[in-house]
């Protein structure tokens, strides 16, 4: 499409300048700040703090109840995909569009409405005590974090999902049934390992914002349920100890780093299978 | 019977994904500027919606960086991707992944990082340094919308129409353009939404007294919600819902939902 190389490569000019402004220099400085104390010697204490009790407690908090909202999010994305696609056929597409329609309300907006469901005198509880049930405690728990959690990511699952189980086969699924297989060991031999991809990516796009997030938790976790996110954001905003909400970011992209090598690797080794 | 045990799981889906919506389109409309308590019906919090102009800032706000960041960042990925359809995969693919640097990246980190960089180049955080990073994680969403399309297209009507004596402007505005018009507006729309929905990387570029409609919320928590928010949020929503709807019924027969992505 370019008379030459040189034309070719001016048009790639914009888009290198801009990425390495605002793409590598920033995650420069974010390594810069972790690594050197307020004199701006090289020094490895700030990423050590998260040995401490307080810091590790809350990564290993937040690693486990990204964890949690992950398997839970896939294993209600799995059913709810090949519903919708098999209720697409007959209700058409409106179905779909009800159910991405959510996502345009404000995040924020819609977890503040989990916080007014779950409150002591919230909604659940008053229709609990109509029905004459016991109330839950829900607000400021684990619990509520998750189930926040889940209302925000379960898209970000189920997209990548619908868009790769759509695109199989009809026919494969009528193939394994003449052979003899029973609808699960369909679902275990055909339908897993070919929408293995869209399942990865599903749990890439939930797991990172579930691990990372501090509005959700600060919302429905209260004060005292902190995660590394609200940690990081504490120390921006109310210590102002910049080395130290850096070091922590460091720690953050590790996991980021090893949940992009882990996908790539998973990604070659099913190339090379084909 | 498992035809009725699936329906049963698509309405307790259903049920999950707008209860949150329920509660705030008849928060909209409670009397009580209280959460939780119902004292009636009234009208008033959309009557003094538009009074409230910390309210109209912070919508006009989230609306001109939602557009302006989706302009940029089309431009600049359309730009990039027509050059990245010349070269080779290797390299091509090299560029995608730094260019999907702040989608994997966390929020968090990608805000951090602008907030570091912009206080380091001496910039006053405020108005354009929320653009700034808005544009910086909108390009990747419209390359991804617009490379596979651009690398589908044939090449040969683009030259067709160099041969004929177009100027290579003229051909590809005329020839190259319309072929991937769908994938530029979807890319477009996909970068309009991120943008008014972020929260995270806007908290960390924002100075003081510019707000978008999500820090405002964020910043009104702790004192309570104007209740005028849950007017503006539902009037936007059924906006979207009513276009939303409309865009379906248009396009029912060649409608897939891979538009949607």
């Amino acid at each position: 499409m370019f008379q030459s190389v040189t034309v070719r490569n001016l048009f790639l000019v914009p888009f290198c300048l801009w990425a390495g402004i605002f793409i590598f220099i920033p995650l420069v400085c974010i390594i810069y700040y972790g690594l050197t104390n307020s004199g701006g010697s090289f020094t490895l204490d700030n990423i050590a703090i998260i040995t401490q009790r307080e810091y590790y407690y809350s990564l290993r908090l937040s690693v486990v109840l990204a964890l949690i909202t992950t398997i839970i999010c896939l294993l209600l994305a799995y059913p709810l995909c090949l519903i919708l696609i098999e209720r697409a056929k007959s209700a058409g597409t409106i179905i779909i569009l009800l159910f991405v329609l959510p996502l345009w309300m404000n995040t924020l907006l819609s977890t503040m409405a989990w916080q007014t469901i779950f409150e002591r005198d919230g909604i659940l509880n008053q229709v609990l005590r109509l029905l004459s049930m016991p109330d839950m405690t829900l607000i400021n728990t684990p619990t509520a974090v998750v189930i926040g959690m889940i209302y925000n990511y379960l898209p970000y699952m189920v997209l990548p999902l619908y868009v790769t189980l759509s695109k199989i086969d009809k026919s494969i699924f009528e193939a394994a049934r003449d052979l003899g297989a029973n609808s699960w060991q369909t679902f275990l031999k055909v339908t897993l390992p070919l929408s293995l991809p869209g399942a990865i990516s599903g749990i890439t796009m939930v797991f990172i914002p579930a691990l990372t997030t501090f509005a959700i938790s600060a919302l429905l976790g209260g004060s005292k349920l902190l995660l590394i996110g609200n940690v990081i954001e504490q120390e921006f905003t109310v210590e102002y100890d910049w080395h130290l909400g850096s070091a922590l970011s460091i720690i953050l992209m590790i996991f980021i780093v090893i949940n992009m090598v882990l996908t790539i690797f998973f990604d070659m080794s099913r190339r090379e299978e084909e | 019977m498992i035809s009725r045990l699936k329906t049963v799981y698509l309405a307790i889906i259903f049920l999950f994904l707008y209860a949150p919506i329920g509660v705030l389109i008849a928060q909209s409309f409670n009397a009580s500027r209280y959460r939780g308590h119902w004292t009636g019906v009234t009208l008033h919090w959309y009557e003094s919606l538009f009074t409230k102009s910390d309210i109209v800032d912070a919508l006009s706000n989230t609306f001109s960086i939602g557009i302006l960041s989706a302009a940029i960042a089309t431009v600049l990925a359309l730009i990039t991707c027509i050059a990245l359809r010349e070269v080779g995969k290797k390299s091509r693919a090299m560029f995608m992944s730094v260019a999907n640097v702040p989608i994997l990246n966390a929020d968090i980190v990608t805000g951090i990082s602008l907030m570091l960089l912009f206080l380091g180049m001496g910039m006053r955080l405020g108005y354009g340094s929320i653009l700034i990073a808005h544009v910086v994680f909108n390009v990747p969403y419209v390359m991804l919308c617009i490379m596979p399309q651009l690398l589908a297209l044939d090449k040969s009507f683009y030259e067709a129409a160099l041969d004929l004596g177009a100027s290579p402007f003229k051909a590809f505005t005329s020839v190259v353009l319309p072929e991937i018009r769908s994938s530029v507006c979807a890319g477009f729309l996909l970068a309009f939404t991120m943008s008014a929905d972020d929260f995270i990387i806007t908290y960390f570029t924002r100075g003081a007294g510019v707000d978008t409609l999500s820090t405002k919320i964020y910043s009104e928590l702790k004192l309570g919600i104007h209740p005028e928010m849950y007017a503006l949020s539902t009037l936007v929503f059924v906006f979207i819902a009513i276009f939303v709807m409309l865009f379906a019924m248009n396009r029912k027969s060649n409608f897939k939902a891979e538009d949607l992505l």
